[in-house]
C-alpha cells in the first residue's frame, strides 16, 4: 500500500518525507522572522521577500537621465584633483523602490531626476545654483547620471548595493537610503571604501554622531526635529492656551523610531513635558490593537509617533475602532508627512494631526523658487512635492555644487568641497537659512517646521512667525468628523 | 491589572485570529488534499484586496456589495492557477512544486508595482467603517464594526465549508481524495477535478478574506507577505491540511498575539516573537501539528 502510494507520488513524494519537509520548512521560515521580528534597532522596515527586487535594480540604469554621449567635457578645467571625467559623472543613488516604503522611495527618485535634468540642461527660470547653465561648468559642462539601486527597505541590501555601486558602477559619490537603518550600513560601506555619501532624508542623530569622514547630511536630524515637536507644545499650551501636559510615545522598532524616541524623550523634558508611557512596535505590523489599546490607557494629553506609512495609516484606523483620541497629535514626520496618509485614512479624519517636517507645500507661497521646482516636479508625476522628495532634491543640489566646486571627480576633492559648502537662504527650495557643515558634516543651518493637516493639505502652523494658519487645537472626536 | 483592559485584548485577539484563520484555511485545505503548499496565498489575498478597492473605485461597489465578485474572482483566479500551472506539475520533484507557487507569488507582487503603483490605497468610507460610527462600545470594550463583520463572515465561511465537507457527496469525495487518492481514483472518483474544485474553495475563502480585510487595512503591492507568514504559521501550527486546525490554531495566533503585551507584560515589539515560540513549541510537542494527523 504505502509502496503503491510512493510509486504513485514520485520518487520524492512519499507522504511522511513530504510532510516532514514542510515541516522543516515552516519552522525555517519562522526562525528567522522570529529573529528578525525581536532583533531591534536592526530590524529593517518591511521583510519583503523583494518580488519586484530584480526588475526594479536593473531599471535603474535605464531609466537614469540619460548624458548625450557626445558630451566628454573639451577641457581640463583647473580644478584641485584635475581628473576629467571622460564620461557622465556617476551618482549612485540607493532608494526604497519595492517594499513597504516603496511610494516614498519611488517619489524623491522623481524629484532626483527632476535636480539632475534641472543642472544638465539650461533652466535658467529655476533660481538655483547650476540651473542656469548645462552640466556642471567647472567639469567642461560634464553631465550627471544617477544610477539607481533599490534597498526593498532592508538594510543588507542596502549595503550590498552600495558595494556593487561603489565595485562595479564605479559611481563617484553615493546618495540615499531614506531609511535611517539602510543609511547605516550603506553609509559605512561608503566609509570604507572612501566615497562621499550624500543624505537628505534620514532623520537618525546616529548617523552623523558617529563622526564618519566621508557622510554628510543636509537635513536637520531628529534632535533638531523633536526639539522642534516639544517647543511647539510648550507654545501651544503657553501662547495658545491649551491645557496639555503629558505625552505619549508611539515608535517603531528600527533605527528611526528607537533614535527619535530617545530624542523626543530628552526634549520633552527639557521644555517640562511629562512623559508618561512609551509604546515600542514591530515596524509594519498585521495590527496596532494592543499598542493603541496601551495608550489609551496612558491617557496623555499628546501622542508623538514616529511610524513610517502603512503603521501610520494603521495607527489611526485602529484609534478611530478603539475610541483613541489624545488632546494633539504631533508626529515625527515619515508616515504622517507622506500625502498616501491623508489619503489613507481621509481628510476628515487626518484633519489637525500635525508633524514636524523640514518642507511644506505652501513654502511655495512665500518662496518663488519652491514654487518653480514644485511645478516641474508636479508637470513629471502629476502630484506636489512633499517633505521626503524635497529634502532628497535639496541634498542631490548641493552634491551637484560640491562637484562643480571641486571642479574633479576625485573623492578627496569633493569631500572638501562639500565641507567647504557654503549656501545662504536663497539657494535651496527648503526654508532653511542654508546649508553648511559642522564638524561632524551635520547641516547647521537646516530648521525644522510643524505642519498641521488642514483640508488635506499640509499646512504651516510653527514656528508661529511663519506659520500660514492659525493651528486648530484640541482633535475633533472621530465620530464627529464630516460625513 | 484592568479588566476592562483584558477583555478588549482578548475580543481583539478574537477579532485578528478569525480573519488569520480565514485566510488560512484555503492554504490548509489545498495541501490536505494534494500536499502542495501555495506560496502565492498572501498574494493572493493581495489581489482580493485590490479586487475590492478597484470595485469601489471603479465600480463605485462598496466591498461588501462587490463581495460575490471578489469571491468568485478569486475563485476563478485559483482555478486557473490550478489548470494552468500546478496540474503540470503535480508529479514534479517537490522543490519544482515550492518554486512554481513561490514564484507565481513574486510574480503577482512585481506585476501589482507595475500596474497599481506602490501607493497606500484604502477603500474610502466603507460601509462597515460608517456603521454607528464605524465601532460598538460594549462598556468601556470597543469593537470595530469592520472587524465584527469580519469575524462573522468567517464563522460562517467556517460553517458552510464543514457543513459542505461533511454533509455532501463532493464533500466526502474531496475527503476521500485526500484520504487516499489512489483508492479513490479506484472508486471512480476524478481527482483532477477535485484538486481543481479544492483551489476554487481554497482562492474564494481567501477572497472572501480580502474583501473584509480591504475595509480596515491599508492595500499595497507587499500586503500579503505579512499575512502570508501568518497564515503559514497558523497552517503548521494546527496541522498541514486540517480545516477545524486552521480556525482553533487561526484564534491561537490572535488571542497570543493581542494578549501576551497585555497578561504576560511582553514588549508588543515582541508580540509575534511569543507567537513564533508558541509554534516552536507546539511542533516539538506534536510535531505534527494541533490538529493533524501525521
Amino acid at each position: 500500500m504505502d509502496h503503491e502510494r510512493a510509486h504513485l507520488e514520485g520518487v520524492l513524494g512519499g507522504r511522511l518525507t513530504r510532510r516532514g519537509m514542510l515541516r522543516l520548512l515552516a519552522a525555517g521560515l519562522s526562525v528567522p522572522t522570529m529573529s528578525l521580528l525581536a532583533a531591534c534597532g536592526e530590524a529593517s522596515v518591511g521583510d519583503d521577500g523583494g518580488g519586484a527586487a530584480p526588475t526594479a535594480t536593473t531599471a535603474g540604469g535605464a531609466t537614469a537621465t540619460r548624458a548625450p554621449s557626445g558630451s566628454t567635457p573639451a577641457a581640463t578645467p583647473g580644478g584641485a584633483g584635475g581628473a576629467a571625467p571622460s564620461g557622465p559623472i556617476r551618482i549612485g543613488v540607493i532608494l526604497p523602490l519595492s517594499g513597504v516604503a516603496a511610494s516614498v522611495g519611488i517619489d524623491e527618485k522623481a524629484a532626483l531626476e527632476l535636480a539632475v535634468k534641472i543642472v544638465n540642461e539650461a533652466t535658467p527660470d529655476v533660481a538655483l545654483p547650476l540651473a542656469a547653465t548645462a552640466g556642471l561648468p567647472n567639469l567642461g559642462g560634464a553631465k550627471v547620471e544617477l544610477i539607481f539601486a533599490d534597498s526593498q527597505g532592508k538594510a543588507e541590501v542596502g549595503q550590498s548595493e552600495a558595494e556593487r555601486l561603489i565595485t562595479q558602477e564605479k559611481v563617484v559619490a553615493l546618495f540615499g537610503c531614506y531609511q535611517s537603518a539602510v543609511t547605516k550600513t550603506a553609509s559605512a560601506v561608503a566609509e570604507r571604501a572612501g566615497i562621499p555619501f550624500m543624505n537628505g532624508e534620514s532623520s537618525s542623530p546616529a548617523l552623523t554622531e558617529s563622526g564618519y569622514r566621508w557622510f554628510f547630511r543636509t537635513s536637520p536630524h531628529d534632535g533638531d526635529f523633536s526639539k522642534a515637536i516639544m517647543a511647539f507644545i510648550r507654545a501651544m499650551a503657553d501662547e495658545k492656551g491649551a491645557d496639555v501636559k503629558t505625552v505619549s510615545l508611539l515608535y517603531e522598532d528600527t533605527d528611526f523610531g528607537v533614535n527619535s524616541a530617545t530624542a523626543l524623550k530628552a526634549e520633552a523634558e527639557a521644555h517640562g513635558l511629562q512623559v508618561v508611557g512609551e509604546v515600542k512596535y514591530k515596524a509594519n505590523t498585521t495590527s496596532l490593537t494592543s499598542e493603541v489599546q496601551t495608550l489609551r490607557s496612558q491617557g496623555a494629553d499628546v501622542l508623538a509617533p514616529a511610524s513610517y506609512t502603512n503603521d501610520a495609516i494603521l495607527t489611526i484606523e485602529t484609534a478611530k475602532q478603539l475610541g483613541y483620541l489624545p488632546k494633539m497629535i504631533v508626529a515625527q514626520d515619515a508616515g504622517y508627512s507622506d500625502p498616501a496618509f491623508i489619503e489613507g485614512v481621509g481628510a476628515a479624519f487626518a484633519e489637525g494631526i500635525a508633524t514636524r517636517s523640514a518642507f511644506s507645500i505652501d513654502i511655495t507661497e512665500i518662496k518663488p523658487v519652491a514654487a518653480k521646482v514644485n511645478e516641474l516636479y508636479k508637470q513629471a508625476t502629476g502630484k506636489n512635492m512633499h517633505d521626503v522628495p524635497a529634502r532628497g532634491f535639496t541634498a542631490m543640489m548641493v552634491l551637484l555644487d560640491a562637484i562643480n566646486r571641486a571642479g574633479s571627480t576625485e573623492p578627496e576633492a569633493i569631500r572638501q568641497a562639500l565641507e567647504a559648502t557654503d549656501l545662504g537662504p536663497d539657494d535651496t527650495i527648503m526654508p532653511w537659512k542654508g546649508v553648511k557643515f559642522d564638524e561632524k558634516h551635520q547641516n547647521i543651518l537646516g530648521t525644522g517646521v510643524i505642519v498641521q493637516i488642514r483640508n488635506g493639505e499640509y499646512r504651516t502652523v510653527y514656528p508661529f512667525d511663519v506659520a500660514t494658519v492659525e493651528p486648530t487645537f484640541p482633535l475633533q472626536p472621530w465620530d464627529q468628523r464630516g460625513s | 491589572m484592568d479588566t476592562t483592559l483584558l477583555i478588549q485584548a482578548l475580543v481583539n485577539g478574537l477579532l485578528i485570529g478569525m480573519v488569520y484563520a480565514l485566510i488560512s484555511v484555503g492554504l490548509t485545505l489545498i495541501f490536505g488534499l494534494m500536499e502542495i503548499v501555495n506560496f502565492a496565498h498572501g498574494e493572493f489575498l493581495m489581489l482580493a484586496m485590490y479586487a475590492a478597492f478597484w470595485g469601489s473605485v471603479l465600480l463605485h461597489l462598496d466591498p461588501m456589495v462587490s463581495l460575490p465578485l471578489t469571491v468568485a474572482g478569486l475563485g476563478l483566479l485559483g482555478l486557473v492557477t490550478y489548470r494552468g500551472i500546478i496540474a503540470q506539475i503535480l508529479r514534479a520533484p517537490m522543490l519544482a512544486q515550492i518554486f512554481a507557487t513561490f514564484g507565481l507569488g513574486l510574480f503577482l507582487r512585481g506585476l501589482a508595482q507595475y500596474l497599481w503603483s506602490p501607493n497606500f490605497r484604502t477603500v474610502e468610507r466603507p460601509w462597515l467603517g460608517q456603521l454607528s460610527g464605524g465601532t460598538v462600545d460594549l462598556g468601556g470594550v470597543f469593537l470595530g464594526v469592520p472587524q465584527i463583520a469580519a469575524a462573522v463572515l468567517a464563522a460562517l465561511a467556517f460553517a458552510a465549508l464543514s457543513l459542505f465537507i461533511s454533509r455532501t457527496r463532493v464533500g466526502l469525495a474531496l475527503q476521500a481524495v485526500a484520504e487516499d487518492r489512489a483508492t479513490a481514483t479506484l472508486m471512480g472518483i476524478d481527482s483532477n477535478r477535485m484538486f481543481a474544485l479544492g483551489w476554487v474553495i481554497g482562492g474564494a475563502c481567501v477572497g472572501l478574506a480580502g474583501a473584509v480585510l480591504a475595509c480596515f487595512y491599508p492595500i499595497t503591492p507587499t500586503v500579503g507577505i505579512l499575512f502570508g507568514l501568518m497564515s503559514y504559521i497558523v497552517v503548521a501550527l494546527g496541522g498541514f491540511g486540517s480545516v477545524p486546525g486552521a480556525l482553533v490554531a487561526g484564534l491561537l495566533v490572535g488571542l497570543v498575539q493581542e494578549a501576551s503585551p497585555i497578561v504576560f507584560g511582553v514588549p508588543t515589539t515582541y508580540k509575534y516573537a511569543v507567537v513564533f515560540a508558541l509554534y516552536l513549541v507546539v511542533v516539538l510537542i506534536r510535531p505534527q501539528g494541533l490538529f493533524g494527523r501525521f
